[in-house]
């Protein structure tokens, strides 16, 4: 039984972080129906960032969430501002390739300026394990869960009440329309990327005390948010949250009760049976996601 | 074939066959012989590719996943179980169309996006499996004593002979794949390129026709995996990744994805590119490849064929974003 | 045109109760209609009757909510699209769906396909069979390309055709599919009145060999001039049918039109 707690636990705490990459995919696919193959990168320069900050400029980690945040959060305004931007009227090929080009570019820096050893950061706040029901949970995983939801409810509320937030809805929907109700199609864009790269990294700085950080760990973390959002259907935040935290326990009981080397793949098998089976995800409607272009 | 591409065909087979001579006597560039046996057997991964990728216009990013299961199938068979070379091969190739026609079923129903992650996701899938099955693959330490091919009774283990033998492959996977472009088939992939549901309404079963390109390029992809094998004799999983695809992809971009001649001169240059002059970057090799890649992107999406022109008008390689209706 | 079709079958295409729905929108509404053999049968109606919707259900792009298409008596619903065109109905499309980066040829040759069947082995190793199939597809596309008066453009790029031409080109690429119905998806729109002059001409050319034409137009004119029968829909209902003369004067028919402006 202890056993089992501590799964689960180890499960939504990961499920989580696969939820807020899966939200970054989301923000960015709501208002321009592109998929950023870079999100993973966002979530591992947030936290070499907030490890940087911490580490060498011994700032205290309150300050370096943040300002981790606003790194990465300008990392995506220059991505969109200066290359997505200057695509325009390309290939969705194209559009892939670049932005798979611009996660190799911030993988290759990463390495450049951290090296290939992995990085830890201190937990939130100091203590050892809080013994629950025979499992031991770190006291990170709280913060984990905590600031998740933090921004989960931060983010809706801007989409539904802020001007913004749904001014950057109906870019997606129909940008011309939106266009004409004097939306700035090309700011909401922008803004996506910002946000998503805000996201990224708030999500690489609360895991990285748990589970370290590493130059390369982009690409499987991308893949697996990118599980989590179509699982939860692109585009549904409340989606996300949900299939994020189903791969993750997924992921969690296959290494604990199966086998440890294998678990990479649960996530992915699930991510191919979603694609195949139900792309429209548990929570999209079949309508929304035939009239999305891919 | 048209006259033009016969005489491409008959240049270039001159330039490769009389190469080896020329590069032996100098010992600066001798070792460029053992660069071009690499670029002949990418070539056929490339070609597989371009057909799929500039041709039927569909994306993938799990070449490296095939060209490893032929590999691996190849290296497993002959140096465990004792097969022959030459009988291993055409397992691996069976193994990998096998693989890709099941994985295209569904997969090849998606599009631009969806079709890409799906892709990429398998390819990391097969590379974990590769990691991880120590007892068959040897795992992340790699598998060693291949057993070189050999032609004729006489092993292959020259890099002049084998190669003859890789480019050889190369220039009959060309013929086979210009006898397709330029006929009934050649002709559906291009149109379900350009404008897949009016290909449909002109009787052109596209879903049947990109599984079959898609399982194609596997099928050279593997063939190269074996050939690759045979020549290196030592495997690891790292040869394999999601990397390697990108690497495929590049080769192909570079070139001019609608032209088989494109994506055969992008695979010699990255490969000389890759060989040769990143070896100062060290490991930031992938800096420098995610440069070129977007570059490409961004200023030469029709690859460097577009410069060179040899008459015709530009062709244009557009994915379709809608399903066309209005 | 290859051969001369002048025994039509009895009975080409039947629309029974036909339903379509997209989410929360109706694009047809339990349409019943019979299209008889030979003739050149016009469907008109306001913008957003249904129309193209209509098409793209006979043709497989969508599988009808409810409701059946029975084609030459067979049901066809649920058929995937290229088999349909295999059964043997064709289409145009409304945007002109033409292979841009191909030749005028190879876009007809295209047209041959359902009627055709060598494969990836068969044409990559270049079997015999292959090689006289590839001729045979050649001598039917030029005479397609001939019947619709582009002979001289055989190898232009099909994109770099005027407008006018294209439709033409359109046309002879269904044709070559060698329909008994084909689908003519407005192919007056953007043409001036010397060109919808000639199109007309070309219609009445095929319904003469015997292939019934489905005609979805918004030229009157063109309408009026050509079409046996004529179907009115509105909001993707039946709303009248009869000769071009009887439905002229239909107060219904006009209320829909005016009704629209």
């Amino acid at each position: 039984m202890g056993d089992m707690l501590q799964y689960s636990v180890s499960g939504l705490t990961v499920g989580v972080i696969y939820a807020l990459v899966a939200i970054g995919y989301n923000v960015i696919y709501n208002v321009t129906e592109i998929i950023n193959f870079a999100q993973g990168e966002f979530v591992m320069l947030g936290g070499l960032c907030a490890v940087f900050l911490v580490g060498t400029l011994h700032l205290p980690i309150s300050v370096a969430f943040f300002a981790s945040i606003l790194a990465v959060g300008v990392i995506g305004f220059m991505m969109e501002r200066f290359v997505i931007r200057q695509a325009r009227d390309v290939t969705v090929l194209s559009l892939i390739i670049i932005t798979i080009a611009i996660s190799i570019l911030l993988k290759g820096t990463a390495m450049f300026c951290w090296g290939k050893d992995p990085y830890s950061l201190p937990p939130f706040s100091p203590g050892g394990p809080i013994l629950i029901g025979g499992a031991a949970i770190q006291r990170q995983a709280f913060w984990v869960v905590g600031v998740s939801a933090l921004v989960v409810i931060c983010l809706t509320a801007f989409f539904r009440r802020s001007i913004y937030g749904k001014a950057m809805l109906a870019c997606a929907d129909n940008p011309n329309a939106a266009r004409m109700a004097g939306i700035p199609v090309r700011q909401m864009v922008l803004l996506s990327f910002v946000l998503s790269g805000a996201v990224g990294a708030a999500a690489g700085v609360i895991i990285t005390p748990i589970s370290l950080m590493e130059y390369d760990r982009g690409a499987m973390l991308g893949l697996k948010g990118f599980g989590a959002a179509v699982l939860g259907g692109l585009g549904q935040f409340h989606g996300a949250l949900v299939a994020g935290a189903l791969l993750g326990l997924a992921e969690s009981f296959c290494a604990g009760y199966l086998s440890s080397g294998y678990k990479d793949a649960v996530a992915l098998v699930l991510l191919l049976l979603a694609l195949f089976f139900k792309p429209e995800g548990l929570f999209g409607s079949k309508e929304a996601a035939g009239l999305k272009k891919f | 074939m048209g006259k033009r591409n016969w005489g491409i065909f008959l240049g270039t087979l001159v330039i490769i066959a009389v190469f080896p001579w020329l590069v032996k006597p100098v010992k600066a560039i001798s070792h460029y012989l053992d660069v071009m046996v690499f670029a002949g057997i990418f070539s056929l991964v490339s070609i597989g590719l371009s057909m799929l990728m500039g041709y039927a216009g569909q994306v993938s990013l799990a070449q490296a996943a095939f060209f490893g299961i032929g590999a691996y199938t190849s290296g497993i068979l002959t140096s465990r179980l004792g097969f022959n070379p030459w009988a291993a091969m055409p397992v691996g190739i069976l193994a990998s169309m096998l693989v890709a026609w099941l994985l295209g079923i569904p997969a090849l129903r998606l599009k631009g996006h969806y079709l890409a992650m799906a892709t990429l996701g398998f390819g990391v899938i097969v590379t974990i499996i590769l990691n991880e099955e120590v007892q068959w693959t040897g795992g992340p330490s790699g598998m060693g004593d291949i057993p070189s091919l050999s032609v004729a009774g006489v092993k292959v283990t020259s890099e002049m002979g084998y190669y003859y033998v890789v480019w050889s492959m190369v220039f009959l996977a060309l013929l086979f794949c210009f006898h397709v472009l330029h006929s009934r088939v050649g002709r559906a992939l291009r149109a379900i390129h350009e404008e897949e549901m009016a290909a449909e309404a002109m009787g052109v079963p596209t879903a049947r026709f990109k599984i079959q390109v898609f399982v194609l390029g596997a099928a050279f992809a593997a063939l190269a995996g074996s050939l690759y094998t045979h020549y290196v004799t030592f495997l690891n999983p790292a040869s394999f990744n999601l990397m390697w695809s990108i690497r495929f992809l590049l080769m192909v971009m570079v070139g001019g994805m609608q032209s088989l001649w494109g994506a055969l001169l992008g695979t010699v240059l990255m490969t000389f590119v890759g060989n040769e002059w990143l070896h100062v970057f060290a490991e930031f090799e992938i800096l420098v490849y995610g440069a070129i890649l977007l570059v490409v992107a961004l200023l030469l999406p029709k690859g460097l064929v577009s410069l060179i022109s040899l008459g015709g008008s530009p062709r244009k390689v557009r994915v379709p974003l809608t399903d066309g209706s209005s | 045109m290859t051969e001369t079709k002048n025994e039509p079958p009895p009975k080409i295409l039947e629309l029974h109760d036909v339903c379509m729905q997209f989410g929360g929108i109706t694009a047809l509404k339990g349409l019943s209609y019979i299209v008889p053999p030979g003739i050149i049968q016009a469907v008109i109606g306001p913008n957003g009757a249904g129309k193209t919707t209509l098409f793209h259900c006979i043709t497989g792009i969508h599988q009808p909510t409810s409701g059946r298409v029975y084609f030459q008596g067979v049901e066809i619903g649920g058929k995937l699209p290229h088999q349909i065109a295999a059964a043997g109905i064709s289409r145009t499309f409304q945007h002109v769906a033409l292979f841009k980066s191909m030749s005028v040829l190879e876009n007809i040759m295209v047209g041959r396909h359902c009627r055709t069947h060598s494969g990836f082995w068969a044409t990559g190793l270049r079997f015999a069979g292959m090689r006289s199939e590839e001729k045979g597809i050649r001598t039917s596309a030029l005479s397609h390309l001939e019947f619709v008066g582009l002979s001289d453009l055989a190898h232009q790029q099909a994109g770099t055709l005027p407008l006018g031409k294209q439709k033409m080109l359109e046309i002879a690429r269904a044709l070559a599919t060698d329909p008994r119905l084909i689908l003519l998806d407005e192919p007056a729109g953007g043409l001036n009145m010397r060109e919808t002059e000639e199109l007309g001409e070309l219609i009445q050319r095929i319904c003469h060999g015997g292939i019934t034409v489905m005609l979805v137009e918004h030229d009157m004119n063109l309408v009026m001039d050509i079409s046996d029968q004529v179907l009115v829909l509105h909001y993707g209902e039946f709303l009248a049918a009869g000769t071009p003369r009887e439905i002229k004067n239909r107060q219904e028919v006009i209320e829909a039109y005016l009704g629209e402006q």
